[in-house]
């Protein structure tokens, strides 16, 4: 308000002024009442109530013409067909309306709008239908003593909350943990080798990992059958058997290209400002990777690590003759068969009595909490660290603030 | 090129404004701390002998003769693409790095040739510290984890670490502005504060000299003038070679210059060199009174 009143007389005055030089007697005309305009503020883009309107119009329109046609005057259709017929009325009667009311370019936007958000919502429903049916059909089934129990004398006239998966998941932690052991150094040293050194064999290599990734994750089971139990199988060695050792092998060979070549992206993305800058201070290549490179890209290789994880713990094929599966608790990954949570669901999603496969869904929600879990630490871990510091910092000049004014004249004193 | 705006040169050398810049920690003078495993102590001498060099089958320099004395400012001048940022890399070893390089000639410091079959290239950089054009400090470090970042990258141990990351700052011209922040990330700083970091960074192994490749060309002129200062007060404790794009603060820092040309499609050469109010003055070359009167270039 009051910047309208102070510029309103800068504006005005200079026009009376100079026809005041030329004619004494319009010195005296009073200045046109400053006509006050309240500043209203435009989104050219907005969607009014309007807008609203028509669009729900249209919606109920097109139903209603599509009801008309498809079920009062023909045979009908199904609800499919009703669905994209009436759909593809929407958009014309939506389009036709809104060029009628605001012209062609906005009717044009309005439509593009509409269609991409329709898109999105239907993208959207098959990942809402998945996860609700394994919650809704998990929930049956899970108890806390899910995370206890094992199979344990479960028969099939039992009801699915009887035994729990404790066995799954323990056989999931061990091989998958045994798997990263196996993995990480050699994935890193692998995307060190392609970013950091100028060796004449970095495009094999490269070509190598990139068809690895593309490698059939039953195919790495069937390796490790192959080369290291079926050989050994009649030596009577259990560590040459089915157990969770060999399935960590296998889970190995799946996760070493993920993590190679999310962290070599990683590692491309350090400048080489930084590498010349160690360098020039007399720090060898292995120290600049250690010290100045991997802590720069510490976050994004954290992500890349638990998105490995990530994939590996979803994985069944390469356990199927590897771990094998078994019933009971087994803890010891280096001696007999032993479960996890995908070949938990796998096995007991197959077998014929509803219990069972209520139970299977249960092992589902469970690996579906646990990847969820994986990515919301991976975000944790390379959340945007700025805002904190700036907060401690805030916190520590306060500290300092309030030491000042505890000591007032013992700082005035210094201060010369 | 903001630091070509800088205000008219003052007269060289300039005195160390008084009272906004005055330290409180580090009174002038050599380095009173220890370090173990560090360069031995004071301002070294290098000479370059013959230097010629190649990128892949191309000559871009060739046949340099330059001493740079102990404790001086030596200034490398000329236009873009004569070979002066290659020649600061062949000083310490940096130009080795890149891919297809070659050179020929010999490096002298103190004497020892720093080329000789035998000698690390590490133990050399560290001798030599180098100053980039772009800041480039360490951006999983903190303030004082990079300053004493040279000590973790080249295995120098220092005892009083405090006093050694107070008085690099300081000789850096940086303390007063980060004494209360030492914890906050290296890239949190301005561009001028980034660059002086680097510095701190480059003097905290206590080099014996420092290369310095455009340090103020990505900065605006009040930081390139606290930069100017700090090469001011490091003259005489540290070797100091800098290859600069402004001939004023070629003119304001350096006690001696090396003016380098290069023609079409040949290699650079070292025109002409002597103490920086001869070469501004009344140099012997007419193209070398061309570039410092800014004719060309």
């Amino acid at each position: 308000m009051s910047l309208a009143e102070s510029r309103v007389p800068a504006g005005v005055n200079p026009p009376t002024e100079v026809s005041g030089n030329g004619a004494g007697s319009r010195r005296t005309v009073a200045p046109p009442t400053p006509v006050r305009r309240k500043p209203r503020p435009r989104r050219p883009r907005e969607w009014t109530s309007a807008d609203v309107w028509t669009l729900v119009g249209s919606v109920v329109s097109a139903a209603c013409l599509n009801w008309l046609v498809l079920v009062r005057l023909t045979t009908g259709a199904s609800w499919f067909g009703f669905l994209l017929c009436a759909y593809a009325t929407f958009l014309v009667v939506f389009y036709v309306t809104t060029k009628d009311r605001l012209g062609k370019l906005v009717a044009v936007d309005r439509l593009a709008t509409v269609v991409i958000v329709t898109s999105a919502v239907v993208v959207l429903i098959p990942l809402v239908l998945l996860v609700a049916y394994v919650l809704v059909e998990g929930l049956k089934a899970l108890r806390l003593t899910f995370f206890v129990d094992d199979q344990t004398g479960i028969t099939p006239i039992m009801p699915s909350t009887a035994g729990g998966g404790s066995h799954a998941i323990v056989g999931t932690v061990q091989q998958v943990g045994l798997a990263l052991l196996w993995s990480l150094p050699l994935s890193l040293a692998c995307a060190v080798f392609l970013n950091e050194t100028r060796s004449r064999w970095r495009r094999p290599v490269r070509i190598f990992v990139d068809a690895m990734s593309g490698l059939p994750s039953i195919v790495a089971g069937l390796f490790i059958f192959a080369t290291l139990i079926l050989p050994f199988a009649k030596s009577g060695n259990p560590l040459f058997g089915f157990n969770g050792f060999m399935a960590s092998l296998a889970l190995a060979i799946t996760m070493i290209p993920t993590i190679t070549r999310t962290v070599e992206v990683v590692l491309r993305l350090v400048p080489d400002g930084l590498r010349e800058a160690s360098l020039a201070m007399g720090a060898s290549r292995a120290r600049t990777v250690w010290s100045v490179v991997f802590p720069t890209a510490r976050t994004g290789m954290t992500t890349a690590v638990v998105l490995g994880i990530a994939r590996a713990v979803g994985e069944t094929a390469p356990l199927l003759f590897t771990a094998f599966g078994y019933d009971l608790m087994n803890a010891n990954p280096f001696e007999g068969p032993q479960e996890s949570l995908p070949l938990f669901v796998f096995r007991n999603i197959r077998k014929p009595d509803v219990a069972a496969i209520e139970r299977g869904f249960a092992g589902a929600l469970v690996l579906m909490i646990i990847v969820l879990a994986l990515f919301a630490l991976a975000r944790f871990i390379g959340r945007d660290k700025s805002k904190q510091v700036a907060k401690r910092t805030r916190a520590r000049a306060a500290e300092r603030q309030a030491r000042l004014e505890a000591r007032p004249t013992v700082d005035q004193e210094s201060q010369p | 090129m903001s630091d070509t705006i800088a205000p008219p040169p003052p007269p060289p050398p300039s005195t160390p404004p008084a009272g906004e810049d005055s330290s409180t920690g580090w009174k002038g003078g050599p380095s009173a701390i220890k370090l173990i495993g560090g360069p031995p102590p004071g301002p070294a001498e290098v000479e370059a002998r013959g230097i010629c060099a190649w990128f892949g089958d191309h000559l871009v320099l060739e046949d340099v003769n330059l001493v740079m004395r102990p404790g001086e400012v030596t200034a490398l001048i000329g236009p873009s693409g004569c070979g002066k940022s290659t020649f600061l890399r062949i000083l310490n070893r940096m130009h080795e790095l890149v891919p297809g390089a070659a050179l020929d000639g010999q490096i002298l410091l103190d004497g020892q040739d720093i080329y000789a079959t035998g000698t690390r290239a590490q133990q050399i950089r560290m001798r030599i510290g180098m100053v980039f054009q772009k800041p480039n400090p360490f951006p999983a470090m903190n303030i004082r984890e990079n300053v004493l970042s040279g000590l973790k990258l080249a295995k120098i141990r220092c005892d009083d670490k405090d006093a050694l990351v107070e008085e690099s700052l300081e000789r850096a011209g940086l303390w007063r502005e980060v004494k209360d922040r030492l914890h906050q990330m290296g890239g949190a700083l301005s561009g001028g504060q980034q660059q002086r970091l680097c510095i701190a960074r480059a003097l905290a192994v206590q080099p014996n000299v420092l290369l310095m490749d455009e340090p103020c060309s990505a900065l605006d002129p009040t930081s390139t003038r606290r930069i100017e200062d700090t090469i001011d007060e490091l003259r005489g404790q540290v070797t100091i070679v800098i290859v600069t794009h402004n001939m004023q603060q070629a003119q304001r820092v350096s006690d001696y210059c090396a003016f380098f040309l290069a023609a079409e499609n040949e290699p650079g050469y070292l025109i002409e060199q002597g103490p920086t109010e001869k070469m501004f003055n009344d140099p012997d070359d007419p193209r070398t009174l061309d570039y410092v009167r800014g004719r060309f270039g």
